[in-house]
């Protein structure tokens, strides 16, 4: 049976983890790659690096952080954040990650989703929405880190982008993100019952509970978090633990290799 | 021991050789990984991995594109019995024919066709993406050592089509969605598997260590 992912998110900037990673004793706790090394040793069963750097020139770091980071982890990995041109997602997919998530490019130019899946395939072009809801059962489609609306309809959108070739989506509520009360479950709902690719539900977890949620009544195929992550308030563990207890299949695999086979 | 992992265009073998590397290293077998599009790496290989991300046709294009090597691996393959692994489009290439995208020839090493995954559940989602357990059908050494099952270990799939072997022998393992669904195939020095093993952690490395040991 096919399992729920848990995802963690790592914000980074020019190269560093934004605010750290602080669940486990790390050498360096803004080096990403160190981060994401844990989070492999933890059981994440993918992983998600969102680059804010503002400057084009330092986006090489972003690159370098990728590559290292695909040597040292064999699980899979998305990056987003400024992929606007077809040659952002190739450098990406060559410096080893296996999926870009393009956002504002393809509010812009929606043409963009197909050009990618088109060039790259649908498995590796997720499109990321950051939606907030405008009147009962409406959500709009919000840019610039939701300060910006489009007017576009989030549900709408999401079955264009569909049809175009984004192989997922990343749904992010902008009126839940950071506000620990727990996904949109109504708009999580609303975008997976449209379309049929993967959702991954992200924006507002404060507890584990929450992430139950998304998945038994949002109907999202995996769940992304930040921060309850990274400042130890749950290990990944205890989340896979905690959702396969509500029935939902998780993948509770050692990490190990030695606890995992027999050599 | 030289792997020749076959570069052709399709998607990023960088993370393809440093899980051949790790696994080599976990195994304790000495292993050169090559990444080339040099026919003449692949025959002088002592076994060969052909990868895959994207769409069938398109892969298929890109094999054929490179001077020599379909015929190299013909004779590496058929001729000197190299080990063989196959990597998602690079196991459905084994296929006699692909309807991705229309109808393309595939290289006709294991018999069946690949074909759009059909789950009896229309909620089910389309592409078959994430972690997924296999039931073993028939034992392999490519799998030894492997928990598999209900209980067993799990492994990273990202697919919309899979390969429908039409002799049953051929099949090594299937994954459940909605239906089974083709993980692992494999006939004499021949092997492919769905999923991706350099991103399915302890479980890819231990099948990649297993493939390195492999004396069909």
């Amino acid at each position: 049976m096919l399992k729920t992912r848990v995802i963690p998110c790592l914000d980074v900037k020019d190269g560093r983890v934004v605010k750290g990673v602080n669940f486990v004793n790390l050498r360096d706790a803004g080096d990403p790659v160190e981060c994401a090394i844990a989070y492999d040793a933890a059981g994440a069963d993918e992983l998600c690096f969102l680059d804010i750097t503002a400057s084009h020139e330092e986006r090489n770091l972003l690159l370098d952080v990728v590559r290292r980071t695909a040597e040292a982890c064999f699980m899979p990995l998305t990056v987003g954040g400024g992929v606007r041109t077809l040659d952002d997602i190739r450098n990406l997919l060559l410096a080893g990650a296996d999926k870009a998530s393009i956002m504002t490019a393809a509010v812009h130019d929606r043409d963009f989703v197909r050009r990618g899946a088109e060039k790259f395939g649908s498995q590796c072009i997720v499109v990321a929405i950051d939606a907030k809801a405008v009147a009962p059962g409406r959500w709009e489609i919000f840019t610039h880190g939701g300060r910006r609306p489009t007017g576009i309809d989030a549900v709408k959108y999401a079955q264009e982008v569909t049809a175009l070739g984004a192989g997922e989506i990343l749904l992010t509520s902008m009126d839940r993100d950071g506000a620990k009360s727990g996904f949109d479950i109504e708009l999580t709902r609303a975008i997976s019952n449209a379309i049929s690719v993967p959702v991954i539900a992200s924006g507002g977890v404060g507890t584990l509970e929450h992430l139950v949620e998304g998945v038994r009544d949002g109907f999202a195929s995996a769940v992304l978090a930040a921060s309850i992550f990274h400042f130890g308030e749950f290990t990944i563990g205890e989340a896979k633990a905690y959702m396969a207890k509500a029935g939902l299949p998780m993948r509770l695999d050692p990490t190990d290799f030695g606890d995992a086979v027999s050599k | 021991m030289t792997v020749a992992i076959i570069d052709y265009g399709s998607g990023n073998l960088h993370s393809a050789a440093k899980a051949f590397e790790r696994a080599a290293s976990e195994s304790g077998v000495a292993t050169s990984v090559v990444v080339t599009s040099n026919p003449e790496i692949v025959l002088s290989a002592d076994r060969v991995v052909l990868p895959g991300v994207g769409a069938f046709p398109d892969c298929r294009n890109g094999l054929l594109a490179i001077d020599g090597m379909v015929e190299a691996l013909e004779e590496a393959i058929h001729a000197r019995a190299k080990p063989f692994l196959g990597i998602c489009v690079g196991m459905q290439l084994l296929a006699e024919r692909g309807l991705e995208h229309g109808e393309t020839p595939g290289l006709g090493w294991i018999s069946g066709t690949v074909t759009p995954i059909e789950p009896d559940d229309p909620k089910l989602k389309i592409p078959h993406m994430g972690w997924n357990n296999l039931e073993l059908i028939r034992a392999h050494a490519l799998v030894d050592g492997i928990p598999l099952g209900a209980g067993g270990l799990n492994a990273y799939f990202v697919h919309s089509y899979h390969l429908k072997a039409s002799d049953r022998r051929d099949v090594i393992a299937t994954t459940d969605y909605g239906g089974a669904l083709t993980a692992i195939v494999g006939r004499d020095t021949i092997c492919g598997v769905q999923f991706h093993p350099e991103k399915s952690q302890a479980f890819g490395l231990k099948l990649i260590s297993n493939f390195l040991r492999w004396r069909p």
